[in-house]
């Protein structure tokens, strides 16, 4: 993109800096919703550099984070199946399920693959008519366009070897538990900007009023983070709480309406288990009626092995907001991503990871 | 996980289902095939933000020099 360095321009980035020290005169939480933000806010050395009465928590933005055993463990089950081809994106190989990840399967000789698109797992279905593949789709409202086109596309190709394992889940059912929940303190938001492109971000203007939050549609860069927090921290400082846009370059108002339609068409809202944290009720997406002959759910006999997380990992506070890695006891220790105990390690967009891979001072 | 990489439009193959139009995209010269099946409108020289081999939204270039002509109005 023509203008993606002078996202990263240095200088400007420094003036914003300044402007964000100028605007402060009190403490403030504000929570990056999406893991990507909290990456690149960690990668580019952000926090530090923030005011220090500017506390950013970080939110449960990482689908691959709150993905639950026991949909790991099914993937699994699955991939061990004969004429069976478990697909799914490569963070997920790795998180880690009851005893093993589908990467450790797949070393034991399940056939699991990596995949760059769920449209590419279509692709290889139609190849291979005398296999049946399955692709363990998460994802935000982001990635739920995709995986609905994948199976609008594999129902007008006439598969029958197509299936999707979903892991999908829904942000602002999210956001609303943070709000109502007493132990997580925060006072702004920034808002996933690639989720909004999707859904626009109408659905945020309820949650902003009744909970008195201002909300800032953010993108990745360091200008688009610089300049997120600083109009969250004017609301703040001003008493305001208002929807701000500030991806308007990617985010309509709407959102893109054609990716919407397919959701609404293929998939149908359902209670969803986080991991960490629970059952948020109505935050996952299923295969409807209409396509429940995709999903793997139903077309295969799933056993059902009781799921277990590791004891102490306390992934659930962190992607609550409440704790930062360096609070947990086996953070760097028995935790790595190369042997991770939790998912947030895993998902280099996780922040147990991102402050492994990046922070100086977190630990 | 919700990464998305802005690309431009170098080509377009429409299908005669408007779900399987794809695009040949290049990411700083490296070309990928991608659906462009919900950004029906996008023409070749545009450039599209893509997540997952499908492209989500048409990057509006005048909204991207609005924001950073901001940056400078605001800092000056
Ligand atoms: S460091 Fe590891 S064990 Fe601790 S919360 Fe993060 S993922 Fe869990």
């Amino acid at each position: 993109m023509k203008h993606l360095e002078e996202y990263r321009n240095a200088d400007i980035a420094a003036r914003y800096l300044d402007d964000i020290h100028k605007v402060v005169t009190r403490p403030w939480s504000i929570m990056e919703i999406c893991g990507g933000q909290t990456h690149s806010l960690v990668r580019n050395g952000i926090i530090e550099l923030l005011p220090q009465s500017i506390n950013m928590v970080h939110g449960p933005g990482c689908p691959v984070c709150v993905t639950p055993v026991a949909i790991i463990d099914k993937a699994i089950h699955l991939s061990r199946m004969s004429r069976v081809v478990l697909c799914s994106f490569g963070d997920m190989l790795r998180v880690p399920g009851t005893r093993e990840s589908l990467l450790s399967a797949k070393a034991a000789g399940a056939d699991v693959r990596l995949v760059y698109s769920p449209l590419d797992v279509v692709q290889l279905a139609k190849k291979s008519p005398g296999s049946k593949f399955v692709f363990l789709a998460a994802g935000f409202e982001t990635t739920a366009p995709a995986n609905a086109l994948a199976l609008i596309q594999a129902e007008k190709l006439g598969l029958d070897n197509f299936y999707v394992l979903s892991a999908q889940v829904l942000v602002p059912p999210a956001m609303e538990l943070l709000l109502s929940d007493a132990d997580t303190q925060v006072d702004g938001f920034l808002a996933a900007g690639h989720v909004c492109a999707i859904t626009g971000y109408m659905a945020y203007l309820p949650l902003a009023r009744q909970h008195q939050v201002p909300i800032v549609i953010t993108g990745f860069e360091v200008l688009d983070l610089l300049l997120g927090i600083l109009h969250c921290v004017r609301q703040l400082e001003h008493g305001e709480a208002e929807v701000a846009n500030q991806y308007a370059r990617v985010v309509k108002p709407n959102g893109n309406s054609q990716a919407r339609e397919w959701m609404a068409r293929v998939f149908e809202v359902s209670d969803r288990e986080w991991r960490g944290i629970g059952t948020i009720p109505q935050s996952g997406l299923e295969p409807s009626i209409k396509y429940r002959r995709f999903d793997a759910n139903f077309a295969f006999a799933m056993a059902n092995v009781p799921a277990e997380t590791s004891h102490s990992c306390i992934a659930g506070q962190i992607l609550k907001g409440m704790k930062k890695p360096g609070d947990c006891a086996s953070f760097r220790k028995e935790c790595t991503p190369l042997h991770p105990l939790g998912a947030p390690m895993v998902s280099s967009e996780g922040a147990c990871a991102a402050y492994f891979n990046y922070a100086k001072i977190s630990s | 996980m919700c990464l998305a990489i802005p690309g431009k439009i170098v080509a377009i193959e429409y299908a005669e289902d408007p779900v399987f139009s794809k695009a040949r995209v290049s990411f700083d010269g490296i070309m990928r095939e991608i659906s462009i099946a919900a950004v029906p409108s996008a023409q070749v020289g545009q450039y599209v933000l893509v997540h997952v081999g499908m492209a989500i939204s048409i990057i509006d270039e005048e909204e991207a020099l609005i924001t950073l002509g901001y940056f400078k109005r605001l800092n000056k």
